[in-house]
This record gives C-alpha cells, sequence and structure tokens, in this order.
C-alpha cells in the first residue's frame, strides 16, 4: 500500500504533550474548585462548560464530514482524515458525560431539584420532559445517533482506502443527507437540554441552530489550525497549498456570518417581543460585565473575523488565517461562558478571578480531546489515498 | 528596428486552444517587454491574468466604502425620522432602538455595495462599448467558447507589424491575426 502519506512520527510526542497539558489543567481545575468553597459545584459548572466547547467541536467534525461528502468538493479530501478523527472523540465524549448524569445534575439543572420543582408550577408541567431519568437516555440516545453515523462513515471510509472502490464513497453520499437531518435533531434536542435547561422557565426556537453553528465554526477553526501545524512537516507541506487554505476560509467566514445571523435573530425577537417568558434571559446578561463581555462577542467573535476573513490575501496564507481561527475558538469559549455562567450566579456570586476554574477545566479536557484526536490521525494515512478526487485535489494551482 | 506603428491597426491577435498554452505564452509576451496586452478566455483563469501583469483594481476598495456609507446612511436615516422627525414611543422601548435599526441598516449596506459594484465594475472596464476592434478578427467569438486569444495592442511601444507577428507566431499559436481599428 503506499505509504507516502503516512502520518509524521511527531504526532506520536505531541499527544504525550497534549495529554500532559490535559492533567496538568484538570490537576488545577480541581484544586481551584476545591479552594472555592463549594466544590462540587463549582466543578461540574465548569465541567459543563468544557464538556460542550469540546463536544461542540467533535460534533462539528462530524457535521463537516458529511458536509463534505455531500459537497463532493476537493477541500473535503484534504481534511477527510482530520474530520473522521475529530469526530471520532465524540466516544471519548461519551464517557467524559457519565460524571455529568449520574453525579452533576443536581449541582447543574434546578429542574434536578424535587424541591424546586414541587415549588414551581412551571417546573412540575415540564418535568415529564425535564427530569433526570429521562435526559440521560435521551443524551445517550443523541451519542447513539451520532456514532452510529460515524461508524458507518469511517467503515466505508476504510473500505475505501482498502479496496479502493468508489461505491463507497456513494454509500457514504446516500448516508450523509438523512444522516445532517438525524445530527441536526439531536445537536439541536442536546443544545436544548445541556444549556438551554439551565434556566428551565426559558426558551428560545432558534438555540438549536445557534448551537450548531457554533459547532460548526469552531470545528473549522480547529481544522484549519491542524492544517497549519500539519503542513511543517512531511507530507502534508507538499499537499496543502494557499487554494486549500482559501476554501477553508470561506467556508469559515460563511459559519461566522451564520453564527451572528442566529444570535442576531435570537436577540431581535426577543428584545422586540420583550415579553416576561423571554426577556429575563437577556436581562441577565445585560447586567454588570457580562454586558462587556456581551458587546465583546459581536465585536471579536463577528465584526473583527468577518472584516479580516473578506480579504482574500489573508484567507490563502495560512500564517494570517490560524490567528483568525485561534480568535475564533478563543470567543466560541468565551460565547458558552456567556450562554452557560450566568445561570450559575443566582445562587452564588462569581468573582471575576472565579472564571479561572472554567478556562482550567476546558484546558484539562482539552488536552484528552487533543491526545484522542492525535491517537486517532495517527492510525492511518493523513489523505484518503484511493479517493477519485484526490489527484484533483492535489493539482496545483487555483481551478476550482 | 523602429516603432513604425500601421494606421488602422489596433492590435494583433494571436488565437490558442489549450488554456494552459495560453498562460505560457502570455508570461512570455509580458517578458519579451509588452505591457499594452490583454486576453480573452471563455472562462476564468486566475494565472493568465497575473500572467499579463493585472494589477489590482479599486472595484473592492469602492464596494467597501459604499457599503459603509449606506449603513451609515440607513441607520441615520431611521434614527433621524423615529427620534427626530416624528418621535413615536412603541412600546416604551428607547426611541434609538438599535437592534430593531440592525437589519435596515443591513439592507442599505448591501444596497449601495451591490450597486456600487455593478456600476463601478461598468465605469471601471469602460462599458457599455457597443463597438470594440477585437471582434473584426475572424472566429473571435469561440472566445466565449472553446478558445483563448492574446492580443498585443498597436500603441504598445515595443509593437512593429511584423516583429510582433513573428514573436506571437513562434509563441505556438495556431493563428496570427491583424486587428482592424
Amino acid at each position: 500500500m503506499n505509504t507516502i502519506y503516512n502520518p509524521p512520527h511527531e504526532l506520536r510526542r505531541s499527544r504525550g504533550i497534549a495529554i500532559g497539558v490535559g492533567l496538568i489543567g484538570i490537576l488545577v481545575w480541581v484544586i481551584a474548585a476545591v479552594v472555592s468553597g463549594n466544590a462540587r459545584e463549582t466543578f461540574f459548572q465548569s465541567y459543563l462548560v468544557a464538556f460542550v466547547f469540546w463536544t461542540g467541536i467533535s460534533l462539528g467534525c462530524l457535521g463537516w464530514l458529511m458536509i463534505q461528502y455531500l459537497g463532493g468538493a476537493s477541500w473535503g479530501v484534504v481534511i477527510r482524515r482530520l474530520l473522521e478523527s475529530g469526530a471520532h472523540t465524540l466516544v471519548l465524549m461519551m464517557a467524559l458525560f457519565l460524571p455529568i448524569a449520574f453525579l452533576g445534575l443536581h449541582s447543574l439543572y434546578e429542574w434536578a431539584d424535587l424541591k424546586a420543582v414541587a415549588e414551581s408550577q412551571v417546573l412540575r408541567h415540564k418535568s415529564l420532559y425535564l427530569n433526570t431519568a429521562f435526559f440521560t437516555v435521551r443524551t445517550f440516545i443523541y451519542f447513539t445517533i451520532w456514532l452510529t453515523l460515524l461508524y458507518y462513515l469511517r467503515r466505508w471510509s476504510h473500505q475505501l482506502d482498502e479496496t479502493g472502490d468508489p461505491a463507497f464513497i456513494q454509500y457514504a453520499q446516500n448516508l450523509s443527507g438523512p444522516g445532517f437531518v438525524f445530527y441536526g435533531l439531536a445537536a439541536t434536542f442536546a443544545g436544548i437540554d445541556w444549556i438551554m435547561s439551565l434556566d428551565p422557565e426559558w426558551f428560545s426556537t432558534i438555540f438549536g441552530l445557534i448551537m450548531i453553528a457554533g459547532q460548526g465554526v469552531s470545528s473549522m477553526a480547529f481544522i484549519i489550525s491542524v492544517c497549519m501545524i500539519l503542513s511543517w512537516r512531511e507530507p502534508m507541506s507538499h499537499v496543502l497549498q494557499p487554494k486549500h487554505f482559501h476554501d477553508l476560509g470561506k467556508l469559515l467566514l460563511a459559519l461566522v456570518m451564520l453564527w451572528a445571523y442566529f444570535s442576531f435573530s435570537q436577540l431581535l425577537i426577543i428584545w422586540s417581543g420583550n415579553l416576561p417568558e423571554e426577556i429575563p434571559w437577556f436581562l441577565e446578561r445585560f447586567k454588570g460585565n457580562w454586558r462587556y463581555i456581551g458587546v465583546g462577542l459581536i465585536l471579536l467573535y463577528f465584526f473583527l473575523p468577518f472584516m479580516l476573513l473578506l480579504s482574500r490575501d489573508l484567507k490563502r496564507n495560512s500564517r494570517r488565517l490560524v490567528i483568525v481561527a485561534w480568535i475564533i475558538i478563543l470567543m466560541r469559549f468565551v460565547d458558552l461562558m456567556w450562554m452557560i455562567v450566568p445561570e450559575f450566579e443566582h445562587v452564588h456570586p462569581v468573582r471575576v478571578s472565579g472564571y479561572f476554574v472554567y478556562l482550567a477545566a476546558t484546558i484539562g479536557i482539552g488536552g484528552l480531546w487533543l491526545g484522542w484526536f492525535l491517537w486517532q490521525l495517527s492510525q492511518r494515512a493523513l489523505l484518503p489515498i484511493n479517493d477519485p478526487q484526490l489527484k484533483e485535489a492535489l493539482a496545483a494551482g487555483g481551478h476550482h | 528596428m523602429t516603432t513604425q506603428e500601421e494606421p488602422g491597426l489596433y492590435g494583433m491577435m494571436a488565437e490558442f486552444d489549450d488554456p494552459n498554452a495560453v498562460v505560457a505564452a502570455a508570461r512570455r509576451t509580458y517578458e519579451a517587454g509588452y505591457r499594452k496586452i490583454n486576453a480573452y478566455s471563455p472562462y476564468p483563469i486566475e494565472e493568465l491574468s497575473e500572467a499579463i501583469g493585472y494589477r489590482r483594481n479599486y472595484v473592492s476598495l469602492t464596494v467597501l466604502l459604499f457599503g459603509l456609507v449606506g449603513g451609515l446612511g440607513g441607520f441615520a436615516l431611521q434614527a433621524w425620522t423615529s427620534a427626530i422627525a416624528y418621535p413615536l414611543n412603541v412600546g416604551g422601548r428607547p426611541l434609538i432602538s438599535t437592534p430593531s435599526f440592525i437589519p435596515i441598516t443591513f439592507e442599505c449596506v448591501v444596497l449601495l455595495a451591490a450597486l456600487s459594484a455593478f456600476v463601478g465594475m461598468l465605469a471601471m472596464n469602460r462599458l457599455p462599448q457597443p463597438y470594440h476592434p477585437v471582434f473584426n478578427v475572424p472566429g473571435f467569438n469561440r472566445a466565449s467558447q472553446d478558445r483563448f486569444f492574446i492580443c498585443v495592442k498597436a500603441d504598445d511601444p515595443n509593437f512593429s507589424a511584423t516583429g510582433t507577428r513573428a514573436f506571437l507566431e513562434g509563441l505556438g499559436a495556431k493563428e496570427v491575426s491583424d486587428v482592424e481599428k
């Protein structure tokens, strides 16, 4: 078998570094949670942010994997392995959900507290859906859907590598259409369960789409970063060209705009309606420091990347593009903080220094996530060597 | 060699039937010192524009400026109408309620940006142009089907009716023809 696209051996060392950083992050996170005074709640609250952040990147990879099969464009061929490895971290994330499901729900969700449910008529009515058993079962259903899709996509991709029979691409395409619908529905419900239900009296019908756009934008930013780092070494230094970064940059721009469109729609509709069951969610985020963080999101998660990504030269220059990608990844974390953390501040007001624990948790789980990703990436050739489109994808020049 | 300009000649047109050949020929024409050259192809070829020394144009800057003007104008129009000209209290919201002004502001950005892109492109290309000499070349209409052309204009300082013809023929052109004015 053709081995020229085998991954560079540095991946093994990077995996060790990633896991090491992850373990240090987890240590710092646990210490910070213990020091904070209410260890259990602080631990699980930061756990939720980290879990949603990294699961979002895994899911974004799964979504892009199906989109690149459906689109059949050559940018998909060069990042397909990265997407497959990124989506495979869902196995890790499902395992990491267990502590939340069995130990953390009472520290996170008001509806998990039977006393609170008894006191609130709304929560009583919603308890048929929002209860601990059904919540846990639902999350495992979502993971089952995603992992089933991934199982078949990866299986056919393996078979394509082995046999070179392009029929397996056709199978993957046929699955990706309906598969994307199931992915989207499961991701919508997951967003509602994991984040929206933190305020069980609040609802926003566009929330699932905001989650999906956030997953798409953060995973594309992640893929661009990995592409840039891989392009330092053989074999990808010969493969990745400005035209590939140009395509990925365009997708990043599209997703930045999509995220801004969904998020602004949510704000406009709820702000204009000004209804007592909807507006409190935003009122909480117009208070205190969250107001400045909200403005920061508009400027740094939309305006700055949008303006920079308009430039053709920037998109074709991987070093500059990756800086935009890093800004976006950071702002995705800030966005999740903005969505999640104000819900915990009714009970215990958090000082700004208290936000540090969220960062530690995200780095801790991120190290494990990256370790898993790099382990997967080192298993196979970095390109689908038998894909009929590979030649076109590797051709020099700017034809599309 | 004199730079004798033949009266009534717009330039010299070379015809190619292969996109790679036309890009290579365009590069060599540019390297030979010709600057007033143009190339025609049925679909955009990025390298071809670079090969004939294409410089950035000002369309994108125009679009940006007009987009900003549209956005500021759209916002100002709404602010003026609803806060100054006819102040109206809608459900206790502020007179200048930014979120609800954003869609119109955005539409105005798109409107002026799109119009300026269209008009600016036409103006900078000096279009519409009812007559252009290149269409005097027989078979030039295939530039929109399957043929590629390079035209060296007669007002290029290096142009000479015989020398340029010999040069273009040396590039492997299928056919070289005079372009009548």
